[in-house]
């Protein structure tokens, strides 16, 4: 499909169809919820301080799945100041189609800057981490 | 201006050459337009009438005593018998001119809702209602203790007969509010037979038109409904300019909704009265220029014709059906016995937010989400569709690529 599915690439259509972050952990210790109410995408993300582990039970788009799943991934042993300013960089990334050499695999989301409405889709677990650790704090 | 409407055959080129928009290029292909049911393009003579206006007739209405304003007052009233006529009101008296739909359904629930209905009685809509017929009675429950009953669905799509009975058996109800066409399945409702089950038990009965209105006659009298909304945005016409049409000595009843300049007879810092209906419900400078807008959009449908555009869009509908039940994993919601050219449906594995950005990369589009309609996915155990709507100016050929394009989507996602 040329251009025309340059975000569905591998990258994000794997993680999509395997998560490997998904479900309920045992131990967590804070969860938050995100909603996005124009479409319906719905994530609720446990948070775990140790290692910064994140888990996700998710329902909607592949973009935002696949964005949790490479969130996980980005934000595993990282210390909640290290998350906040990733968080920063990512969302620069998506706004702005500028890749970011720092942010590794995370930039298999610049491309979603072409496709405006979609960009809440990649943003939405990482708003939603933001909650979580608020609670976690 | 009815004289000059001569019915002329359906002639889809030419429609389509009345339509600009319809020219344009999107991620570079021709764009394939299938949202028109969330807001219809323009034709030209809609273009040209606002155009005209404002170049040629404006002042503001029923104020000034001058030439302009008495031109512009007559070219804005005049849409009000266009309206009076296209829903075979009674009288012009009872068009009310609105914002939108919800406007006018948030009318009718904020004055009626609050001085004619009491505290106990109750209000039944259905599970298929858009939120605009849904909101506004929530809170009316809750600042006014009216109760709000739900009447179920059935797996068609369908009015539930039984479920209705139901909710009506303890005589409180007092107003059935239902949409005359969904947004989400295209079930059109049996809108005489609900009239006809709400009066014989003393309720009234408000009918939801947005999106009927754009593909079917309507008769409010054959109906014999007691309110009907709808917005003009959807059937060809500007945004900003929606109708309430409301039966003569029902809005006679109704205390005003917004209080201001030209909704009163007279004003004293002690009092004032109310202007007759359907002035009572206008206050403040209306959309003057969007309703001589909707006036062109009224006069444009009615020379193609309701029976011309109701064959076309059967036609269409019939082949979407056709088409997309043969792509396997793709489910279509609804299936009632009257339905209308707006198709919801799901695909496996593919979410409808990723079927939407996929096929708009081929410049088709489409709707996805839950249509204002978030109840309705639950009851149907989704929680986003993806949307096709069809209007007069839509070809087969669209539909076709609609289905080609769905089945590229499938190859990214199979
Ligand atoms: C059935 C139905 N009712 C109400 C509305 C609300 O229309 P508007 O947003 O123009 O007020 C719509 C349009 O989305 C609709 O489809």
């Amino acid at each position: 499909m040329e251009a025309s599915a340059q975000i569905y690439h591998n990258v994000i259509m794997d993680r999509f169809r395997s998560p490997r972050s998904a479900g309920r952990p045992e131990n967590f210790d804070a969860e938050a919820e995100g909603n996005n109410p124009m479409c319906g995408d719905r994530i609720h993300l446990y948070f775990g301080r140790e290692g910064a582990r994140v888990s996700h039970e998710s329902e909607g788009c592949a973009i935002m799945i696949a964005s949790a799943e490479l969130m996980a991934d980005a934000v595993a042993g990282k210390t909640p100041a290290q998350i906040r300013d990733l968080r920063a960089d990512f969302e620069s990334v998506v706004t702005t189609g500028a890749e970011n050499p720092a942010l590794g695999d995370l930039n298999a989301l610049a491309n979603i800057s072409e496709y405006r409405s979609r960009i809440r889709c990649a943003t939405l677990p990482w708003a939603t981490l933001g909650l979580a650790l608020k609670e976690a704090e | 201006m009815s004289a000059s409407i001569k019915l002329q055959p359906f002639d889809l080129a030419a429609i389509r050459r009345d339509f600009p928009i319809l020219e344009s290029q999107v991620h570079g292909r021709r764009l394939v337009f299938l949202d028109s049911a969330a807001s219809a393009q323009k034709p030209r003579a809609v273009i040209d009438a606002m155009v005209f206006a404002m170049e040629h007739q404006y002042a503001n209405v029923h104020r000034g005593l001058h030439w302009m304003s008495e031109r512009t007052s007559d070219a804005y009233e005049a849409v009000r018998d266009k309206v009076a006529k296209l829903l075979n009101a009674a009288s012009r008296d009872e068009i009310v001119f609105t914002r939108n739909g919800t406007e006018s359904i948030n009318l009718v629930a904020y004055t009626y809702g609050r001085a004619i209905l009491q505290p106990g009685d109750a209000v039944v809509v259905s599970e298929m209602e858009h939120h605009a017929n849904l909101v506004p009675w929530q809170m009316l429950r809750d600042a006014h203790g009216v109760e709000l009953r739900i009447v179920k669905i059935t797996d068609a799509g369908e009015v539930d007969f039984n479920s209705l009975e139901e909710q009506f058996a303890d005589g409180r109800v007092k107003l059935l509010a239902v949409t005359h066409m969904s947004n989400v399945l295209g079930t059109y409702t049996p809108v005489e037979r609900l009239a006809k089950f709400a009066h014989e038990r003393g309720a009234k009965i408000l009918l939801d038109g947005c999106q009927a209105i754009v593909h079917r006659q309507v008769d409010v009298q054959a109906i014999d409904a007691d309110f009907y909304v709808f917005s003009g945005h959807k059937l060809y016409g500007p945004s900003g300019i929606g109708i309430l049409y409301a039966k003569r000595e029902i809005l006679e009843s109704m205390p005003p909704f917004m209080g201001g300049g030209d909704m009163i007879s007279s004003v004293s810092y002690e009092r004032s009265t109310w202007a007759k209906p359907p002035h009572r419900f206008e206050a403040g400078t209306p959309a003057i220029l969007e309703t001589i807008g909707l006036g062109a959009a009224i006069d444009y449908v009615e020379a193609i014709g309701f029976p011309a555009i109701a064959a076309h869009e059967r036609e269409l509908t019939e082949h979407a059906i056709a088409v997309l039940s043969e792509i396997s994993g793709l489910r279509i919601l609804g299936s009632a016995q009257d339905r209308g050219g707006v198709i919801s449906f799901t695909m496996e594995g593919a979410h409808a937010h990723d079927i939407a950005t996929l096929l708009d990369r081929q410049g088709i589009a489409v709707r996805a989400g839950h249509h204002c309609a978030e109840p309705l996915m639950g009851r149907l155990g989704v929680t986003a569709t993806a949307r096709a709507s069809f209007a007069l100016y839509t070809t087969i050929e669209e539909i076709d690529a609609l289905a080609a394009g769905l089945i590229r989507v499938k190859q990214v996602f199979g």
